[in-house]
């Protein structure tokens, strides 16, 4: 059985046949498009290093069939960059040593792209914590992701204010 | 994970009939069942994919002042909808407190009913369960049984319900709208999962290929909006499922408890109404000696199923303490922490 779909993946249409419904978005993306930023830890929902967003909302991509995905505006790790320019909060953790061994950072970023865009956790270090409840880090690099956040929501507020 | 068919019908009827198919399952947000069909628990031969069918996430007020929930609104919509959040705010803490952010995002109400056990052994399938494999015995008497049910347990089954959820729904009397080929109908929350007794795999009065739409909370339940709180006790703060959790709620008017609801969670295998507990607390003076007389008539019927006679006494200081902060009044912004015991200050660094 086939099944086609069509998905708004990182601002490009991508029409996409499957052979087999049991495909993930997680393995659609890193198995059969390329987008291996996208990272497969623990691939049972329990990790977060597989977070994306899917029209706009984070999700963890390994619990979600693909063919359910129909018709989605898909945002992943490789979307985020503006050619080089990096995105305020891939910076950040850059200057915040907001990893060490980088395999669980794209999903610690989309999900906290996810975080700022709810806009709930103002510049609360416990609610950041909290709202990023969903990302384990193996290597603990927790304090320097917190920081990595706290420093573009303190940033966006600033320009909020300004403007 | 096995094979199966995926369809996607365009309305309620249509998916109906095409889960009327044996072995047939909805899927809905996915959170659950795919996890249970990766590990092998879970093989549903067809796919019926309601996720995306018109008119079944809405949440509304109904015109007598209750609210309806459709089947399809995720946590996360519903946690943080300015209407429901206000007048049921214990089941807004309760969603919060459960899962992460990306499964909120994904995860239904309907679904959160249906959610299975988190038993390890349900989850091994080299482990004997008879909820997975009726007859095969309980692997769990006799294991690890430090998360296991203290209360309505059977020798057959000792797991207990995760849902978050589902324990203020009960306390407020939720009730369940079913579809199924034969019409609709409707089913108290509280009579909707059963207990194990010799059929632990007969989890809830759905039968095959029925399908929730919605979840109603009738309008005397909105009552105690200024006395709620869900309190959750678990390994962790954040992301783990209950320990022993509690919801409760008082109506409070000239200093005594007009009226009182109380459920709990993590305790049983379906979410645990304390009716008894609540007689002792309607028309009483709140105070700390009254709220632990009622945590002792909640717990009155506790029994260890192994080595978890510690759950019976946590969850007794668990509905002490709930009380205790539902009569100090529902707070004015939602808790950094949703559900926790534990009140760090803003700020504070995590220990």
């Amino acid at each position: 059985m086939s099944l086609s779909l069509s998905l708004d993946l990182n601002g490009m249409t991508r029409e996409i046949v499957l052979d087999d419904p049991r495909v993930t978005l997680l393995d659609l993306l890193r198995e059969r498009l390329d987008l291996t930023g996208t990272k497969k830890g623990c691939d049972r929902g329990q990790c977060g290093a597989c977070t994306v967003l899917v029209n706009g909302r984070r999700v963890n991509s390994c619990l979600a069939l693909a063919a359910s995905c129909d018709g989605a505006k898909i945002l992943t790790i490789e979307g985020l960059a503006d050619g080089d320019r990096l995105h305020p909060l891939q910076a950040a953790f850059i200057a915040h040593d907001g990893f060490q061994c980088g395999f669980c950072t794209p999903g610690q970023i989309m999900s906290a792209l996810g975080l700022l865009q709810e806009g709930r956790a103002g510049d609360d270090p416990e609610r950041v914590r909290e709202g990023m409840s969903g990302n384990l880090c193996r290597c603990g690099a927790y304090d320097g992701i917190t920081e990595a956040i706290l420093d573009v929501l303190r940033k966006e507020a600033a320009h909020k204010q300004a403007a | 994970m096995n094979r199966f068919d995926y369809v996607r019908p365009a309305t309620i009827a249509e998916a109906v009939a095409a889960a009327a198919a044996p072995g047939a399952a909805y899927l809905a947000g996915g959170t659950n069942l795919l996890d249970l069909m990766k590990g092998g628990i879970a093989r549903p031969g067809r796919l019926v994919d309601i996720s995306r069918l018109p008119g079944l996430a809405a949440i509304e007020t109904l015109d007598d002042g209750g609210m309806r929930i459709g089947t399809l609104a995720r946590n996360a919509d519903l946690a943080h909808h300015p209407v429901f959040a206000k007048t049921f705010p214990a089941v807004a803490e309760a969603l919060l407190s459960g899962a992460s952010p990306q499964l909120r995002n994904a995860a239904t109400v309907g679904g959160n009913l249906l959610q299975r056990t988190r038993c390890a052994y349900f989850y091994d399938t080299a482990s004997a369960c008879n909820k997975r494999d009726p007859g095969a015995g309980c692997a769990a008497r006799g294991g690890d049984t430090r998360l296991a049910a203290v209360l309505g347990w059977s020798d057959h089954c000792i797991a207990t319900h995760p849902s978050d959820l589902c324990v203020p729904l009960v306390a407020f009397d939720a009730v369940v709208e079913i579809v199924g080929s034969a019409g609709q109908r409707d089913v108290p929350l509280e009579n909707f999962h059963r207990l194990p007794g010799d059929m632990p795999q007969h989890e809830t009065e759905l039968a095959p290929g029925e399908l929730i739409v919605a979840i109603r909370l009738p309008a005397a339940a909105t009552a105690f909006a200024a006395h709620q709180r869900y309190l959750k006790i678990r390994e962790r703060t954040s992301y783990a499922f209950a320990v022993a959790s509690a919801t409760a709620a008082l109506h409070i008017a000239d200093g005594k408890i007009v009226a009182a609801r109380l459920a709990l969670g993590g305790v049983a295998l379906k979410p645990w109404r304390a009716r008894a507990a609540e007689a002792i607390l309607h028309g009483a003076a709140p105070d700390r000696a009254l709220f632990r007389r009622a945590a002792e008539a909640a717990l009155a019927e506790a029994t260890a199923s192994g080595d978890n006679d510690y759950k019976i006494e946590l969850a007794r200081r668990i509905v002490t303490r709930a009380l205790a902060l539902a009569a100090a009044g529902t707070p004015a912004h939602p808790p950094a922490l949703p559900a926790s015991p534990f009140s760090p200050v803003s700020g504070a660094p995590h220990v």
